[in-house]
């Protein structure tokens, strides 16, 4: 060999990703198709934003777990707990700050929410740190224990929240100056919606800019794409998998919190509920594939609140209808991961 | 030897789980003359349907490598089918097989459908979409309240055989009474045992061999030639059919379906708890399992509550032993089993007498 390649000279000789854009369009037009069957514009835009603020909340739980199956081959059953766990965590801030929360200032009820949120990710980021260390890590690369294990530590973490907190559900009242509705036009719009919409972008943003603005992102998404050649390279992607396990985890905390709000109420089986539609989710929006996940985040939340409103007795089953429908279309998910 | 055919030829291969196996299906068997008393029947009743429901889920588990948790799916499905059978017809034996014959057909489309549209992808997928699709049915049954009578569920009365009041014979055997009770205690158990049996049949012919090739490396096994989507799917569907069986047995007992006893999220993790901790893979395992698991639930907790009484002083302590939180350390236990000794208690057993 005597002539070597010329470097790469600037980003601009680079190829470019193509954006696969389909997947982009369903969101609207499935939210443009529902207007007309609906057929009164203030309740489709009430509709519609419930939708967004579901979906954000969910996206905001699965994100880590696509995450964390896309980087090791990973699926965490137990995930669930972290959302749990999340969620009464902040209950040990809320209840004893019932003052600030009830108080008429959206100074004092925001410092409340912020500091629960606060303990909530660091308590289950460091619980995400123990039970990668204890629980998963002794079984990767087996698909069936891993499944049976973390399974098992939720069914554990499950029963620690009803030791430490009693079997009872725990009412969690929304702060004063969260609740109510802001008109616009006829359209009714829940506040707590709409903080959980912004909560969901900025996790988003932060997320995308992580991703694909820095180095320990750009790893990740390296990681995703072929593992061992990142290795070859000399970076411990085991390294990596524990910060995004435990980041992942610590989203599902702060996931459980504003879940727990936006129901009122908390039982320790919440997460394990709710991990029936994270699962729905990232299979459809593809393994591994954050992009993918909030797309099908807030699809799944959307489908969910038309049918919820346009045909109660289908919105039962939609979201499995939805995945099937998506499946056909794409059997990989709307954002295959290419290795998988 | 007849004993090598009923068994298939598969025995305990343990003195210590041989005599473990006796003593449950004697206790089983002699259960109403041994152990008088509605709970104590309805404990062993319980642990015959649980074998069965255990047994068939260990074909897809231990046998085929298939974490499923679409079980108690085709499990409510059964119980339901002859709930709302006998329920809308009427108690007769005609609505009772109907039933059955509708819950069977059913589970078996079910089955075949969601096997075929899953199962070619890998165990984690299929683990997957059946939490979606059990989880979704779930919701669907205590919805339809006009038809499944929603979260109350549905009782019903059962053929004139099968009812407390029936007398075969006035007079008492051993001091019990042969009533229906007792009648429909001898078919729960028969029929149990039939199908624990025919399962026992199964895992150990060519076909369960090719499941098992298929669970230590289906690769190999597609190249023998064996198609592995169609033999993952007949295991699928035949354990489908088994738990809604079992589940027909259940609502015949309890003469009630309701999406707590049959559907529910809970049922499915014990059975999970059960097969794990009796043993992967070998379906002794469900009996032992099942038996002590059932024992454990019903007996183990007047236990702990003395042990949570006696520490109340101690706040945390007390709660970690509370009766309710049995499933605490069942949990402990399961997570243990599964790194330490993945083969179970039978596993585990067998192990020592080599």
């Amino acid at each position: 060999m005597t002539t070597t390649p010329p470097a790469a000279t600037a980003d601009a000789e680079l190829p470019r990703l193509r954006l696969d854009t389909p997947p982009l369009l369903v969101l609207p037009i499935l939210a443009l198709l529902a207007l007309p069957l609906i057929g009164s514009f203030p309740t489709w835009v009430t509709l519609t934003v419930a939708g967004l603020a579901m979906g954000m909340m969910i996206f905001i739980m699965a994100s880590g777990l696509t995450l964390v199956f896309g980087l090791m081959d990973v699926l965490n059953f137990g995930h669930g707990a972290f959302v749990s766990v999340g969620a009464f965590t902040a209950t040990l801030v809320l209840l004893p700050m019932q003052g600030w929360m009830q108080a008429d200032s959206v100074l004092m009820n925001l410092t409340a929410l912020g500091l629960a949120i606060a303990l909530a990710m660091l308590v289950t980021g460091a619980l995400g740190w123990a039970f990668e260390r204890i629980i998963v890590m002794p079984v990767y690369g087996q698909h069936l224990k891993q499944i049976l294990i973390t399974m098992g530590g939720m069914i554990v973490a499950e029963q620690m929240i009803h030791v430490v907190w009693g079997p009872d559900q725990i009412p969690l009242p929304l702060p004063t100056s969260f609740r109510g509705v802001i008109l616009v036009g006829d359209a009714a719009i829940e506040k707590y919606r709409l903080i959980a919409v912004a909560v969901g972008l900025v996790v988003f943003a932060a997320m995308f800019l992580v991703l694909n603005r820095t180095k320990v992102g750009l790893l990740i998404r390296a990681g995703v794409e072929n593992g061992e050649m990142v290795e070859a390279l000399g970076y411990r992607i085991r390294r990596l998998f524990v910060v995004v396990f435990v980041a992942g985890s610590a989203l599902a905390g702060l996931g459980g919190v504003l879940w727990g709000l936006y129901k009122e109420t908390l039982t320790a089986a919440m997460g394990a509920d709710i991990m029936v539609l994270v699962f729905i989710v990232i299979i459809i929006g593809g393994l591994g594939s954050v992009g993918g996940c909030f797309i099908g985040a807030l699809l799944v939340a959307l489908v969910a609140n038309y049918t919820g409103f346009l045909a109660p007795k289908i919105a039962l089953v939609s979201n499995i209808l939805l995945m099937v429908a998506i499946l056909l279309w794409r059997p990989q998910g709307l954002y295959p991961v290419a290795k998988r | 030897m007849i004993l090598q055919r009923l068994l298939s030829g598969d025995f305990p291969r343990s003195r210590f789980l041989t005599a473990l196996l006796l003593a449950v299906f004697t206790g089983l068997a002699l259960a109403p003359f041994l152990f008088p008393g509605a709970r104590a029947l309805n404990v062993a009743a319980t642990v015959c349907v649980f074998v069965v429901l255990v047994a068939s889920y260990d074909l897809l588990l231990g046998y085929t490598g298939i974490v499923s948790f679409a079980h108690t799916m085709f499990y409510g499905i059964g119980a339901y089918g002859v709930g709302l059978s006998l329920h809308s017809v009427g108690p007769t034996w005609g609505a009772v097989f109907m039933g059955l014959t509708i819950a069977l057909m059913l589970s078996l489309a079910l089955a075949l459908v969601i096997g075929l549209f899953s199962l070619r992808v890998k165990a984690i997928f299929y683990a997957m979409i059946t939490l979606a699709v059990a989880s979704a049915f779930a919701v669907l049954a205590s919805q339809l309240s006009d038809f499944t009578g929603g979260e109350d569920g549905r009782t019903f009365g059962v053929p004139e055989l099968l009812r407390p009041g029936f007398r075969l014979v006035e007079a008492e055997v051993f001091g019990t009474a042969i009533n229906g009770k007792l009648i429909t205690y001898y078919l729960v158990f028969c029929s149990a045992l039939a199908l624990f049996l025919l399962l026992l049949r199964v895992v150990n012919s060519p076909f369960g061999r090719v499941l098992q090739a298929i669970r230590e490396n289906d690769f190999r096994a597609e190249a023998l030639g064996y198609r592995t989507v169609v033999y993952r799917t007949l295991a699928n569907c035949l354990s489908a059919v088994v738990a809604t069986l079992a589940g027909a047995l259940m609502a015949l007992w309890l003469r009630y379906a309701g999406p707590q006893t049959t559907l529910s999220f809970t049922i499915m993790m014990d059975i999970l708890l059960i097969v794990v901790i009796g043993g992967m893979g070998t379906l002794y395992g469900a009996v032992v399992g099942a038996a002590l698991f059932i024992l454990a639930q019903n007996y183990l907790q007047a236990l702990m509550k003395q042990g949570s009484d006696a520490l109340a002083a101690v706040p945390l302590l007390a709660n970690l032993l509370h009766p309710d939180r049995w499933l605490l350390w069942l949990g402990v236990l399961f997570v243990l089993s599964v790194y330490f000794f993945p083969t179970g208690i039978v596993g585990k057993l067998r192990g020592k007498s080599k």
